[in-house]
């Protein structure tokens, strides 16, 4: 306690008698925590602003579409048309290892009556598990398909919230009945809106999906548009894409090499992409930010240096009055902590401020919106605790370990 | 008392009212040698020394003769190349560094020549400090510090600045901070030798009315007039003690 009032009047008359060098050396601090700081959280922000822009898709889905066979096949001939049904669905979601997820889907495009109004829209039959996969997270106070509505073939809609505001405009659509294909349906649901910056059929927020039995029951469709699946793991979405490719070629007679029997989309190769370059990208901004606090614990390593050599006299009396080392020690260390805590701390204040005002610019759409996370926060601290702890401790030690006959004499 | 400091005590000797005074500082056969790199120089060449409680010691002798690095050595701010050196009892030739640093705290107090009080605290302070090392706490400060500026007559600076205060009230200052731990034994080095005549008189007058009060004082200095007034004069010469005599002063 003593020794703290004593470091912090200490640091008060350094500042006081060296007025610019503490300025320059605290400024070191400031700049470099700003450094650090700031690129973390670009980096933070422009990671989350790339992933908004490409999970609207789904969330690290693979997509498969049956197509024409390449080559041929057991004697069967290149050209044939592949063709799937629910019982392929149904063979790969039992035989498939380390499948989380699997989902037809059958499209089409309806004409959807509501009151006077006659829209034409894209209707998607698939199952519940869609949800999570692709993301379609339900508004407040509706809800997204369910098993019961595939069991009883229910005529249940769930809509893309920029059609239900063409449809409806600012009138709440859930519990609605609309007219598809000439068929009433009951509205349960809305999508909440989301970004989505990559699409395979139009964009989900003009779209209508309903269950896939209710789809082929009403469309006497049996063949399948595509099929949408997710692995375990992001990991995994290689191998079971490969075992679903066998799988299906088992199945419906086509190679297994056969590259256009079977088109496959690994939506996750874009994710792996963006991680590895996302963590590059941090790690090269966190270390330049780090080199710029190195530089600026050098800098207070110096200024202490010469602190303790301006002080030598009155730590050679205090070691004379029965000073230990360690209060020596702990003194200049505990000084030096002091100095680059300020200037960590108002490092800090400057990037809070920076990204405060940093929406204001319009630049968000591409860079995201810059954020000092508790890890970004966590790091940093760290980083200056280190960086303080090793730039006194030099100086400190120095300190401790004078001669109080010498150090007097000076 | 007088053949007690000279020679071991003999039982046969002690007569019922000669109880001898306990040894404060005893020196056997000391040296010290400062290894500058090149050169090594020897400036202590075997001392032997034994002060008892309540003496009040003058060294003397001539520039480079040994005091100063004597005296470092008595007050543990320096440890001895070789012999031995019991301090009020314990024996302190080979102890570490934060052991000599508890017992400069505890044991001993220092005046120096050139006062080295802390410029940037006031005289309260720096009386304070030595306690602050010893871990006494805040209030029993204030009140100790108090006591010892009223005692060398600076009840009225105790809050001013050394450079606010004269050379001898600054030396008096470093005096009551020498005695803010209760030392076995005050310490100092030409404690006069940067003061006019008077307030260097009225330094060794404080000396003397400590030495009343029962202190045991060590002080070197040039001044023979000031070595006059304490109760045995021992003369260096060389890195050797050359004399030792009593004079007629007692404390009372
Ligand atoms: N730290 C040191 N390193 C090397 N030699 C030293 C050191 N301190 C003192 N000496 C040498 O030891 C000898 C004794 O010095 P000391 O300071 O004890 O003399 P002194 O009697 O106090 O002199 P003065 O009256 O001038 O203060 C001197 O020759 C000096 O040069
Ligand atoms: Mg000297």
């Amino acid at each position: 306690m003593d020794t703290f009032k004593d470091v912090l009047r200490q640091l008060l008359r350094d500042v006081r008698s060296q007025k610019l060098r503490t300025f320059l050396t605290v400024f070191g601090i400031v700049w470099g925590t700003v450094a650090v700081t700031l690129l973390l959280a670009f980096g933070t922000g422009l990671k989350k602003q790339l992933i908004k822009k490409t999970a609207g898709l789904g969330d690290r889905i693979v997509i498969a579409w049956p197509g024409l066979t390449s080559m041929p096949w057991e004697g069967l001939g290149k050209g044939r048309r592949i063709r799937l049904n629910e019982d392929d669905i149904e063979a790969l979601r039992k035989e498939t290892p380390n499948l989380k997820a699997i989902s037809s889907e059958y499209q089409t495009s309806m004409k959807l009556n509501y009151g006077t109004k006659t829209i034409a829209i894209d209707v998607s039959g698939v199952s519940p598990e869609f949800c999570d996969m692709r993301n379609l997270i339900p508004a407040e106070g509706g809800r997204f398909l369910n098993p019961l509505d595939m069991d009883r073939q229910r005529r249940v809609l769930f809509l893309g919230n920029e059609m239900a505001k063409s449809v409806f405009g600012t009138e709440n659509a859930v519990g609605k009945t609309v007219l598809l294909g000439g068929s009433p349906f009951l509205i349960i649901g809305t999508l909440e809106p989301k970004e989505q910056d990559s699409s395979y059929s139009g964009r989900d927020n003009e779209k209508g999906f309903i269950p896939g039995t209710t789809f082929r029951a009403l469309t006497g469709r049996k063949w399948l548009n595509n099929i949408v699946f997710q692995s375990q793991t992001a990991l995994l979405n290689e191998q079971v894409s490969d075992s679903i490719l066998k799988g299906l070629a088992h199945r419906r007679k086509f190679s297994p090499e056969d590259k256009e029997a079977l088109s496959l989309w690994d939506t996750n190769e874009q994710f792996a992409f963006f991680e590895v370059f996302m963590l590059a990208f941090t790690g090269f901004l966190g270390i330049m930010g780090c080199l710029t606090l190195v530089v600026g614990g050098i800098g207070v390593s110096n200024i202490m240096n010469v602190v303790v050599e301006e002080r030598t006299k009155e730590i050679g009396v205090k070691m004379a009055l029965g000073a230990k080392a360690r209060y020596v020690l702990s003194g200049i260390l505990l000084e030096t902590l002091c100095v680059t805590a300020i200037g960590g701390l108002i490092g800090f204040a400057v990037s809070l401020g920076i990204c405060a005002v940093f929406p204001q610019f319009g630049l968000t759409e591409f860079v995201g919106e810059p954020k000092v996370s508790p890890a970004v926060a966590a790091i940093t601290i760290g980083i200056l605790g280190v960086i303080g702890l090793i730039a006194g401790w030099f100086p400190a030690r120095e300190a401790a370990s004078l001669d109080p006959v010498v150090a007097m004499k000076l | 008392m007088l053949a007690l400091a000279e020679n071991q005590p003999a039982p046969a000797k002690l007569g019922p009212q000669a109880v001898p005074a306990p040894s404060i500082i005893r020196m056997e056969e000391v040296r010290k040698v400062y290894d500058t790199g090149k050169v090594k120089l020897e400036a202590l060449k075997g001392v032997n020394l034994d002060v008892t409680k309540g003496e009040f010691l003058a060294i003397v002798g001539p520039s480079g003769s040994g005091k100063s690095t004597l005296m470092n050595l008595i007050g543990c701010l320096d440890t001895a190349t070789s012999g031995r050196y019991v301090l009020g009892g314990d024996d302190v030739s080979r102890v570490t560094r934060d052991q000599l640093a508890e017992i400069r705290n505890r044991r001993v107090g220092f005046v120096f020549q050139s006062f080295n009080l802390l410029p940037h605290i006031s005289a309260a302070e720096n009386v304070e400090m030595p306690l602050v090392f010893g871990g006494v706490p805040v209030k029993k400060r204030r009140d100790r510090s108090r006591e010892l500026l009223e005692r060398v007559g600076l009840g009225d600076r105790m809050d001013h600045k050394p450079t606010e205060l004269s050379g001898g009230q600054m030396q008096r200052v470093a005096i009551a901070r020498a005695l803010a731990m209760e030392p076995d034994v005050v310490l100092a080095d030409e404690p006069t030798g940067n003061l006019d005549t008077s307030a260097g008189g009225d330094i060794m007058a404080l000396f003397q009315e400590l030495w009343r009060g029962g202190s045991t004082l060590v002080v070197i200095t040039h001044d023979p007039s000031l070595a006059k007034r304490a109760g045995r004069v021992v003369e260096v010469r060389d890195g050797r003690i050359v004399s030792d005599e009593r004079t007629e002063n007692r404390p009372g």
